[in-house]
């Protein structure tokens, strides 16, 4: 059996299984840490720092962390709050979103995470990048404007042999998703769908559908992101 | 009882559903004009400013010179800025044209959309009284200093009546999360 550690996330004692996530072990104690690049039942990958709490007076990311005995661990902290809008904010200068016209608008994670903290306006300058829609597969299309580079898509939609259906291409400030070419050929109607409820944001949309919820029925209308973990106690 | 908190308000490259939404507040607008005085404004259609006023809002972003300098007027009249609306606040829809060169939107409203009939001559707009558009459209914190920002698109008529309490009454105040929008 596994051995249970304890760990002191703001003051609070929540017991855990040793070498589990900490992002992992929080949830189980009805404490939720924001993320962004984390997709349940996929390997973390550590690229966004939404999650990153302070951990025995070090920053680091809880999506990436195992826990071990005697942890304190800082998450709801102003300190910490704040240099997560800081990174939020940082993402809505960097891309251009347009939330009023986004077909994921009401069920996006980066979205629902701004509301989450109240955030007003960015406090960066917009940089209005130009940046791409390519919409020449038969069954998304990917703004390329939205996406956030969590590489959820890349690490999560597979086929039966485990071969990724995306890829990033170039490096530094000009990486983008890319659907290969062949896999594309091979991607039906449902794994587009799946696609696109892995993307956190309005980057990767399947044909055919779009707008189906009402306004106030949509994921983050009414409640805010986290609320689900935070109610398990 | 205090005196009264003067507020001015303007349209620049927005649509005026953010003014709409204001008009939503219904009944509350009889509260507010218990405690506030509307000075330059399209609601009253004052056309200039007649004092220095309290608080600004500021409908759209800018799109060309008479955006900026209406923007800038206001700045020098309100001690308090208020961006209202995704177009104050990053540009909003208007800034869907930022990446592309305006020639090409100019070219396509007034030559080749396809639905221009009309343009017989094909002339494009260049009277020396219009404004010149600009490059990009700008959200209005890239202009002058904004003081605060009401999201949505437009605002909830309940987060513009709770900003607008706040700020006339200068006590703090809860938002509750359900009026917070970004559409
Ligand atoms: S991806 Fe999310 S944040 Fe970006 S425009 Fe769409 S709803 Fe807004
Ligand atoms: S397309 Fe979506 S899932 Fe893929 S990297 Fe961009 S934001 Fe992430
Ligand atoms: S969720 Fe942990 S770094 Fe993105």
């Amino acid at each position: 059996m596994a051995e249970i550690v304890r760990v002191y996330i703001d003051g609070k004692e929540c017991l855990a299984q040793n070498g589990e996530y900490l992002l992992q072990a929080a949830r189980e104690n009805g404490i939720y840490i924001p993320t962004l690049c984390h997709y349940e039942g996929v390997k973390p990958k550590g690229s966004c720092r939404i999650c990153t709490c302070k951990v025995n007076g070090r920053l680091m990311t809880a999506c990436t962390t195992p826990i071990a005995e005697g942890m304190v661990v800082e998450n709801n902290t102003a300190e910490i709050n704040e240099m997560r809008k800081a990174i939020i904010e940082l993402f809505f200068v960097e891309g251009n979103h347009f939330c009023p016209t986004c077909e994921k608008s009401g069920d996006c994670e980066l979205q629902a995470l701004a509301y989450k903290y109240q955030i007003t306006a960015p406090r960066y300058p917009f940089l209005f990048p130009t940046k791409r829609v390519v919409a020449e597969y038969s069954r998304i299309i990917i703004d390329h404007n939205r996406c956030v580079l969590c590489k959820r898509c890349v690490r999560a939609i597979k086929d039966a042999e485990g071969r990724s259906f995306f890829a990033y291409r170039r490096r530094g400030q000009h990486i983008e998703v890319i659907l290969d070419k062949r896999m594309s050929e091979q991607m039906d109607y449902e794994k587009a769908l799946e696609a696109e409820k892995v993307c956190p944001v309005g980057a990767i949309m399947a044909r055919r559908i779009a707008f189906t919820t009402p306004v106030g029925h949509r994921k983050y209308d009414k409640k805010p992101i986290g609320s689900d973990v935070e109610k398990i106690k | 009882m205090a005196e009264k908190k003067i507020i001015a308000t303007t349209s620049l490259a927005g649509c005026f559903g953010c003014h709409m939404s204001l008009l939503d507040i219904d009944e509350r607008m009889l509260d507010l004009i218990e405690v506030v005085e509307f000075n330059k404004s399209p609601i009253n259609d004052i056309k200039k400013f007649t004092r220095k006023c309290d608080i600004g809002l500021i409908e759209g972003g800018c799109c060309n010179s008479e955006n900026v300098h209406v923007l800038k007027l206001f700045r020098e009249s309100c001690k308090i800025l208020v961006a209202v609306g995704e177009c104050a606040i990053m540009g909003g829809l208007p800034a869907m044209r930022n990446g592309i060169p305006l020639k090409e939107c100019i070219d396509e409203a007034y030559l080749n959309g396809i639905t221009v009939h009309a343009n017989v001559n094909k002339t494009v707009p260049n009277d020396p009284e219009l404004p010149v558009l600009l490059d990009k459209v700008y959200p209005c914190s890239a202009v002058v200093k904004i003081d605060y920002s009401i999201p949505g698109c437009p605002p909830h008529a309940d987060l513009l009546w709770a900003t607008l309490y706040a700020l006339v009454t200068g006590k703090e105040t809860e938002i509750p999360y359900e009026v917070f929008k970004y559409d």
